[in-house]
């Protein structure tokens, strides 16, 4: 309980921040509109009721949340819980295919010196050119061989970007056991997959939830910029883009929210299923 | 019987500052039942004859043999157990699951796994510290369980790299005393690197003296210490004798004005 004082502080913080910032950015246009001279008051009220405000005010985010996710049908088009349920569909698609290549490459990397010299580099290129360039070339490549949907392009662009952290932390998690530990495993005269399984691959899960929670995030960014490019109408990407289209801020940044709190969740549920596993594993004190 | 026999054996390290001869003609015979302990100042390759002993390096001359074969063989036929410096038991093991590590490899039955884990966990008295994790153990009874693990299956021969050297000095005395006791239950052959001198003196039937530069063996001191040593032989006139002897050993082996 000792942390909520100072969170609480910061939160206020920005929210204050955020009032002034609203206040001070969408003044130009309530003053453009003004038939005489306001007075401080009558700018500061209108700049937090506007329909389209260059920064919508914290609580009319909180009010479109409030309308979005509790008040509409969840599968309602209009629903956030249904855009975000999409959303989320993705992003778990895509951090499991990520995580599971991840794993696979680290292996390679870690038991062939070929994987390991080929591999990396294109590995670490890959990271370095833009999601944002590749992804509709995913989405077009797929459809000429005859993936029809939008969610396993999603999927895999969020693959892409997720499987990276897997691979670094993988390799340096494999390749944890110190000599000492691999002498002991040749004086029992034990198998390579004997060392595997039993020195290398649990010496690897605390670099690997580590590397999970990463990893998630960078799932659910994946998804999010899949449906950004792509023309999609569902999933809190397509929220953002509809509400660019159309000119709606409000819409944008309720979205935008809507993704921070589904990335924390995530995050946070990794986190708990870290610590289970590490209690289980005695690594916990 | 003899266990090990090394004789003319050298191992020289190609480093970029050239050859290191870290051993040099290095001759020894070890008898079943013997308790062996190397002594030298570092750099004197007690360690590295050690892993040879052990197949974790290979001699680059001269011959070795262990239980008749050679070093990698015997290796392979898991003739020996091994104790490291540290302990390094698996933090995600319990004390039970660090000792059945070996017979989990070895693909020994559930039976004689649990049957073999109780037996050695008696022996160096850890029962009832099955469950434990090793960050709940200290120091010393962390390597006590690595102890265990060394001996959990049917090796006859135990090498033993400084295990008590970073336990203190009355960790280390309790833990010598129950290491004869051991060995004389036991019946293994025992080979010990240590650097200290009463360590040495107190558990060995021979000390072997090393000195380095290169790595070689200076003198070879059978012990006249009766197999029954309660702690306080150490002040008895043999014990300081055969102390002496070795300090000498070590003396003439090393120029301390290099």
């Amino acid at each position: 309980m000792r942390n909520v004082f100072p969170i609480l502080t910061v939160v206020a913080a920005i929210v204050l921040l955020w009032y002034a910032g609203a206040v001070w950015m969408n003044s130009a246009w309530t003053l453009d509109r003004a038939d005489g001279p306001l007075s401080f008051g009558e700018v500061v009220r209108d700049t937090m009721s506007q329909d389209r405000p260059r920064l919508p005010a914290p609580h009319q985010i909180g009010a479109e949340l409030y309308d979005t996710v509790i008040d509409k049908a969840v599968t309602s088009k209009r629903s956030l819980v249904f855009h975000g349920w999409v959303t989320l569909r993705s992003t778990l698609t895509g951090f499991a295919l990520g995580t599971i290549m991840g794993i696979l490459m680290a292996v390679a990397v870690v038991y062939s010196r070929t994987a390991s010299m080929t591999l990396m580099p294109w590995a670490i290129i890959s990271q370095t050119i833009p999601i944002v360039a590749i992804a509709p070339m995913i989405i077009v490549l797929l459809a000429s061989i005859g993936v029809e949907g939008r969610a396993v392009p999603k999927a895999i662009i969020s693959a892409y970007l997720c499987y990276f952290p897997v691979l670094v932390g993988m390799v340096k998690g494999l390749r944890s056991p110190d000599a000492m530990q691999l002498d002991l495993m040749r004086t029992y005269n034990a198998s390579a997959s004997q060392a595997f399984w039993k020195l290398r691959l649990p010496s690897s899960v605390p670099y690997l939830f580590t590397s999970l929670k990463v990893g998630i995030a960078a799932a659910l960014v994946g998804t999010i910029v899949g449906e950004l490019p792509t023309g999609a109408i569902r999933g809190l990407g397509a929220r953002i883009l509809i509400g660019d289209q159309f000119g709606n801020p409000i819409m944008i940044w309720s979205a935008l929210i809507a993704a921070a709190v589904l990335a924390g969740v995530l995050v946070s549920l990794v986190a708990v299923m870290q610590g289970v596993a590490m209690k289980r594993m005695g690594f916990a004190r | 019987m003899s266990v090990i026999e090394a004789s003319d054996l050298g191992l020289t390290f190609q480093t970029n500052d050239g050859p290191v001869h870290a051993l040099s003609k290095i001759g020894l015979t070890v008898e079943k039942g013997d308790f062996v302990s190397f002594i030298g100042p570092s750099g004197c390759g007690k360690t590295t004859f050690l892993r040879c002993i052990a197949a974790l390096e290979t001699p680059t001359e001269g011959t070795l043999t262990v239980n008749g074969m050679t070093a990698d063989e015997a290796r392979r036929n898991r003739a020996y157990g091994y104790v490291f410096q540290a302990a390094g038991l698996y933090p995600w093991r319990t004390i039970a699951g660090n000792v059945r590590l070996p017979l989990e490899i070895m693909g020994y039955s559930k039976a004689e796994m649990s049957e073999r884990v109780k037996r050695v966990l008696d022996l160096v008295d850890l029962a009832g510290f099955e469950k434990k994790y090793p960050w709940q153990l200290s120091g010393g009874m962390q390597q006590r369980a690595s102890i265990a693990r060394a001996l959990a299956f049917d090796a006859d021969i135990l090498l033993m790299d400084e295990p008590f050297g970073a336990l203190d000095e009355i960790v280390r005395d309790h833990l010598n005393e129950q290491l004869l006791k051991l060995w004389d239950r036991t019946e293994k052959t025992i080979a010990f690197v240590t650097h200290s001198i009463p360590e040495a003196v107190y558990l060995s039937t021979r000390i072997v003296v090393m000195s380095p530069r290169p790595g070689r063996i200076t003198d070879v001191i059978e012990s006249p210490l009766p197999k029954e040593r309660p702690l306080d032989i150490r002040d008895s006139t043999e014990f300081l004798e055969v102390a002496h002897r070795v300090r000498e050993g070590l003396r003439a082996g090393h120029a301390y004005d290099e």
